[in-house]
């Protein structure tokens, strides 16, 4: 019982097709919205009704508060949930929600509020005793940042402090390229976030991005469902995952997991969330940011732990307790994801908007494919690049790969350019077998084709 | 006239950032590899340059609208 009658599904894509299923085995019903763009998609003809909500323009439908609220209201539903991207860490959105009367299926909104300020983060975990890369306060007078520089020591990174999923971020190795950087990185702060404050943070080097998966209800109680390793990332954009993170010591993954579960615990976090962190040679780590949401790679904790994240999203929403506790939750075997994306690695990766005309997707034993694509839709434009998800199981690394190597050789799509074949690539790279690699490996693979 | 058509489709953009003057204004006269607009396609953004010099006489798109390849963004004529 999760307490949830109709649950407004404020998305689109893949993650909108998942929200609709793990409603409908829960017994609730599902609302889909959609842009001019989605009308004919698969998550609009599978929910129990739909609203139109506006243009093909994100920022004219699916970033539109008004109009997902007036949808929500419309439809009678009793709850929102916002999947990730587009307004699912967006805190006026999520207190709108709250002031409806309605249920924002995500954390409480000054939580949210808290987390999407990386200096409030970082505070929140020096304060909860998890350890964070060494870096500078706000810097607003670009006369401070050389003595800011000379403390922490370079190599070094210099990040807009309103900056978040990577961007606004530029390495600098010495005094002098910091000077170099800085009226263009303060200038493009200011244009890409209307904020032109930065800081400084030592830079980790070699690091793999390791990000521990939390679940935490109502009551306060809060568990891990173990750790992912995102360091496969083109542009700081992740392109394969893997749960568990290879070769980490016993040690490290519990203390990082329960540093994890320290910081929800610390701020009242609610939902599903994911605390990530950098990890150096020798295995300190070190928090960068919590995200307040369900992620893109939440199939891959799903698959190692049997945990099915969207409906305890649903449940703890509803207000219920969550039914496990850490004792209960094991990690059983290991688990890739890999981002099959409409663009073209031949050509730096350009997007490549345009019909599936043939669209074949794998099966068999430890194979799940995610996806809000039929043969013959348009990728759209208007929104990000995600074909599908392909997810392998296995009993361990290894089966998790050779199934992985066999689902892309059925991966079949047409029309359009994808990762398939970078995917077959890596999944047959030896360096990755071997694991673990770094956040800078995959630009050095491409760099030196 | 000539006329300067979309090759790409997505949302198209007068403006580096919301709170930023436009590229160009209805008169402006461009120089080759001046930027005119952006076009957004999947979350990336292209820029949309001039290939000649020109001055531009009409901007037929606003801020956020929707273009398809093909589309006419915007009418030049010889500066």
């Amino acid at each position: 019982m999760t307490g949830l009658r109709r649950v407004l599904v404020a998305n689109r894509g893949e993650i909108a097709v998942r929200i609709i299923r793990a409603c409908h085995a829960a017994d609730i019903e599902a609302v889909a919205v959609y842009s001019d763009a989605d009308e004919h998609a698969r998550w609009v003809q599978m929910a129990d009704d739909a609203v139109h909500i506006g243009r093909s323009a994100a920022r004219k439908s699916y970033l539109d508060p008004d109009a997902l609220l007036k949808a929500a209201r419309s439809t009678d539903v009793d709850a929102v949930h916002p999947g990730y991207g587009f307004l699912s860490e967006n805190a006026a959105f999520a207190r709108a929600i709250d002031e409806a009367d309605l249920v924002f299926i995500g954390p409480p909104p000054a939580v949210l509020e808290q987390m999407g300020d990386k200096a409030a983060a970082r505070r929140a975990a020096e304060a909860a005793g998890v350890p964070v890369v060494p870096g500078s306060g706000p810097i607003t007078d670009p006369a401070d940042a050389p003595r800011a520089a000379l403390e922490l020591g370079f190599p070094l990174l210099l990040k807009a402090a309103a900056g978040g999923g990577g961007r606004g971020i530029r390495p600098v190795r010495d005094a002098e390229e910091l000077l170099d950087v800085l009226p263009g990185a303060q200038a493009e702060a200011r244009s890409a976030f209307r904020d032109a404050t930065i800081y400084l943070e030592r830079a980790v080097p070699n690091a793999r991005h390791v990000e521990v998966q939390v679940l935490a209800d109502a009551q306060g109680n809060v568990v891990h469902l173990f750790e992912r390793d995102c360091s496969v990332q083109r542009r700081r954009q992740k392109l394969l995952e893997e749960a568990p993170a290879p070769a980490l010591r016993e040690t490290t993954r519990q203390t990082i997991t329960s540093a994890a579960v320290r910081l929800a615990e610390h701020v009242g976090y609610r939902n599903a969330g994911t605390v990530e962190f950098l990890v150096d040679s020798d295995e300190n780590f070190y928090f960068i940011e919590m995200n307040a949401r369900v992620q893109v790679e939440h199939p891959i904790t799903e698959a190692i732990t049997g945990v099915d994240v969207v409906a305890e999203q649903l449940r703890i929403a509803g207000g219920a307790p969550l039914t496990l506790d850490q004792d209960s939750i094991e990690c059983r075997g290991a688990a890739i994801e890999l981002r099959i994306n409409a663009e073209d690695p031949a050509r730096a990766f350009a997007p490549t908007p345009g019909d599936v005309t043939a669209l074949q997707l794998p099966g068999g034993p430890g194979v799940r494919v995610d996806t809000g694509i039929s043969q013959g839709d348009r990728i759209s434009p208007f929104y990000d690049s995600l074909i599908a998800k392909l997810i392998c199981w296995g009993t361990d690394r290894q089966q998790a790969y050779a199934r992985a190597r066999q689902a892309l050789a059925e991966f079949h799509v047409e029309g359009v350019a994808s990762t398939v074949a970078l995917h077959r690539r890596l999944t047959s790279n030896a360096e990755l077998a071997d694991g673990p690699v770094h956040t800078m490996w995959l630009e050095q693979v491409l760099a030196d084709d | 006239m000539s006329t300067v058509d979309a090759q790409l489709p997505g949302v198209f953009y007068r403006r580096p950032s919301p709170d930023e003057d436009p590229f160009i204004e209805p008169g402006s006269v461009v120089r080759p590899g001046q930027t005119l607009g952006l076009i957004e396609v999947m979350k990336t953004f292209n820029e949309v340059k001039a290939d000649r010099a020109c001055r531009v006489s009409k901007i037929l798109l606003d801020d956020g609208d929707e273009v398809d390849v093909g589309q006419t963004m915007f009418e030049v004529d010889e500066p």
